[in-house]
């Protein structure tokens, strides 16, 4: 290396060659002062109405997306569970229906920044299908998308109605082509807090771009009334670099920052939490300021921990319950902070 | 426009103005009717809008980073979000950036003094442009103070050296002819050096920078233009001097083109040290600055040596020694203040020019008398080159 090698290395941003960490006394030319200094400015806020932008990451602009152009808004998208139509087959039982389409669409996953997504129903996540243990379950799939899909239910079916290429062909199901449609059909077993999604080749990129969605199966008896909510843990690989750039819940990321779940205090809440981030291993949920009652898979209706925080793999899903007994605002993020600092962060507002 | 009707003899003409303009206006109605009409199977391309963003420049000041970003994409291309080590941070002067038009984002961010940043810019397609921060030092303020440090460091290494190197001519005019060539001879060994450095830096500091303005290309433009433009200054010179009868050898004509060669060489190497300093990736230890100052004391014999037979007032020596050092200082200014990829491209390509035709100049006065080159030639053309070599490692070490 020579000096001008040197100096052109310093010179242009992004060059600097290794030499320079240790050519380069940290205290530099600068004074150690600089460091102390910038630690304590932040960024500006980003104004009235959101949550206050000062003290942690957050994205550019309004702060949001425009959920009339998605079609859909986390705040919504938050409480709203589809049971779909009923009605009695001959025997008492009860038949559940729901219509689901697939459709390629184009969302907005951060402020200014849009993604080709592929839907259910033209909403990622899909909608959130409830419905009670032991009741018939009809799925009436099209698929209006310019690809392959299906629906592959977690759940107890058989084979041919398991939504996965090469399987059930013969009776109409498995990888469903464009303009053609299925019926899935099954039981309700078991209870809990279960999950579908796409199962088409190349499966990654069926998932990562939006084709999930929550599944509840009600007990029986039902559970204890309750502020309920579905969180869907997803992520948007916008660059196609096989890694995320935007992770939130529920698609938009801050969004339940710039815009905080209104909790009563003392109410009983209960979260329906599902990981469907693609491409990193692990995603997690934490709580501030409170505990809650951990159910895993909400396969059973006793809880097997009493935590703040919950780790999950790709698919792994539970289902959560707590009360605030103090108001104030109080936040929950994925405790990889990284995915918190990249939009996986929210607040509840307790009042 | 009277031509061609003047002469009225002659058959009638069109008028050569005319001649000159129909395929001009031709073309720009060809042009008009692709753009009214649209061009028939060319006016759709295939596939996502290309987005390319290039950081021109990062400037750094307490809880806040700067980055000054150019489209060199056919697309215009809007920065959305931007993330600083995996955060996304709120931040201004986003939105569309036409094509070949730039735009400064500014982040607030804690930033730690000495740590490593990564800064992706991220696009409203979900593209990403990535701007590494590798040592995170505060930008110096670019005020009267700043501008006095670069000017005194542009002395430091550029007039300072270059006039102690020229204390050598009192020896020269006593040595003989035969060392006198060999001195020549040192000299281009030592330009060929700094033209092949300069060259490689050039295209260093080019590939890295923006290429929708010509990137590698703008060297070698530099270096034609100002290789032609001395040799048309050269040819000036000459055929004046022939006018006005001069006898002899053109030795002061000669050092000043040498002169010009080495300072626009001197300007390159003072925009370098300004960006590198304002960059904070240059300590300006002393030892650096007398790594500089031995090294470029060379450049001073390389301007001298062409005078060895020549009277040459003290007055004209200064002229010569300010022509080499004196763009030090401007390089240094131009370097702190708006270091811009394209621009340096282009200033090292002049300097390599320069260079080239300087050696072109030289070459005469280092043959021997038998008009071939002898031992004393190759000898001082290899000790140039490896002087300018071992030097050089002062800086570097």
């Amino acid at each position: 290396m020579n000096r001008r090698r040197l100096l052109a290395g310093g010179a242009l941003a992004g060059m600097a060659l290794p030499v320079l960490h240790e050519l380069v006394p940290h205290e530099g030319l600068h004074g150690g002062g600089g460091s102390a200094e910038a630690s304590e400015q932040h960024p500006a806020s980003a104004g009235e109405g959101h949550a206050s932008h000062a003290d942690h990451a957050a994205f550019a602009g309004s702060g949001t997306v425009d959920h009339s152009f998605n079609g859909f808004d986390p705040a919504e998208l938050l409480r709203s569970f589809d049971w779909g139509r009923t009605r009695r087959l001959p025997g008492g039982r009860v038949l559940r229906e729901w219509d689901v389409v697939a459709q390629d669409k184009e969302i907005e996953v951060a402020p200014g920044v849009h993604y080709a997504a592929w839907t259910y129903n033209g909403r990622v996540p899909g909608p959130t299908l409830r419905c009670r243990e032991g009741e018939r379950l009809r799925i009436r799939f099209v698929n209006a998308s310019s690809h392959p899909h299906t629906m592959h239910f977690h759940g107890v079916h058989s084979a041919f109605m398991d939504g996965m290429p090469g399987i059930g062909e013969s009776r109409g199901g498995g990888q469903i082509e464009p303009g053609e449609s299925f019926d899935y059909e099954f039981d309700a077993e078991p209870f809990g807090m279960h999950l579908y999604h796409c199962h088409v080749a190349p499966l990654a990129a069926h998932i990562a771009k939006g084709l999930y969605g929550a599944f509840i199966i009600d007990p029986k008896d039902g559970r204890a009334d309750a502020d309920e909510m579905v969180m869907v843990m997803n992520a948007f690989d916008t660059n196609f670099d096989f890694g995320n750039e935007v992770y939130a819940v529920n698609t938009v990321g801050f969004a339940y920052q710039d815009q905080p779940i209104r909790i009563r205090r003392n109410e009983l809440v209960r979260i329906y939490l599902a990981n469907l981030v693609e491409y990193d291993p692990v995603n997690s949920f934490h709580l501030h300021g409170n505990f809650f009652h951990h159910y895993p898979t909400g396969t059973s209706l006793e809880p097997t921990e009493f935590t703040d925080i919950v780790v999950q793999g790709q698919a792994q899903r539970c289902i959560l319950e707590m009360r605030f007994p103090k108001p104030g605002r109080y936040m929950f993020h994925g405790h990889k902070t990284e995915f918190a600092e990249l939009g996986w962060t929210g607040f509840f507002e307790v009042s | 426009m009277e031509a061609g009707t003047g002469r009225d003899v002659a058959p009638p003409r069109a008028p050569a103005w005319l001649l000159g303009a129909a395929p001009l206006a031709l073309l720009a109605l060809a042009v008009a009717l692709l753009v009214t009409v649209g061009a028939p199977g060319l006016g759709d391309r295939n596939g996502a809008p290309v987005e390319e963003l290039a950081v021109e420049r990062t400037q750094m000041e307490p809880g806040e980073i700067a980055l000054t970003v150019r489209n060199e994409g056919p697309d215009p291309v809007s920065v959305e979000q931007v993330s600083v080590n995996d955060a996304y941070y709120p931040f201004s002067g986003g939105g569309e950036i036409g094509r070949l038009g730039s735009a400064t984002l500014t982040i607030p961010y804690p930033w730690i003094e000495g740590e490593a940043y990564e800064v992706f810019l991220l696009t409203s397609s979900g593209a990403t442009v990535e701007a590494a921060i590798d040592a995170a030092a505060e930008s110096p303020a670019v005020d009267p103070g700043f501008l006095g440090l670069m000017a005194l460091l542009g002395i430091y290494v550029g007039v300072i050296p270059v006039a102690i190197g020229m204390l050598w001519l009192p020896l020269l005019r006593r040595s003989g002819p035969h060392l006198v060539r060999g001195l020549l001879a040192f000299t281009v060994g030592l330009l060929a050096f700094l033209g092949v450095d300069a060259l490689l830096e050039g295209l260093e500091v080019a590939g890295a920078g923006p290429q929708a303005l010509g990137g590698t290309a703008l060297v070698l433009l530099g270096a034609v233009v100002s290789y032609l433009l001395l040799a048309w200054a050269d040819a000036g010179m000459r055929s004046r001097r022939r006018r006005a009868g001069a006898r002899g050898a053109p030795g002061f004509q000669l050092a000043m083109l040498v002169a010009i060669g080495i300072g626009l060489h001197n300007l390159g190497e003072g925009i370098l040290i300004g960006s590198a300093y304002t960059a904070g990736a240059l300590a300006l230890g002393s030892f650096l600055v007398v790594g500089f100052a031995i090294h470029n004391t060379t450049e001073g014999l390389a301007i001298v040596a062409p005078l060895a037979e020549s009277r040459v007032s003290v007055r004209r020596l200064s002229a010569l020694g300010l022509v080499a050092g004196a763009p030090a200082v401007l390089g240094a200014w131009i370097g702190a203040s708006i270091f811009n990829p394209s621009l340096v491209s282009v200033l090292f390509g002049l300097g390599i020019g320069a260079i080239a035709q300087v050696i072109v100049q030289i070459w005469p006065g280092v043959r021997s008398s038998s008009g071939q080159p002898d031992g004393t030639v190759y000898g001082g053309l290899i000790l140039g080159a490896l002087v300018m070599y071992a030097t050089g490692l002062l800086i570097s070490a």
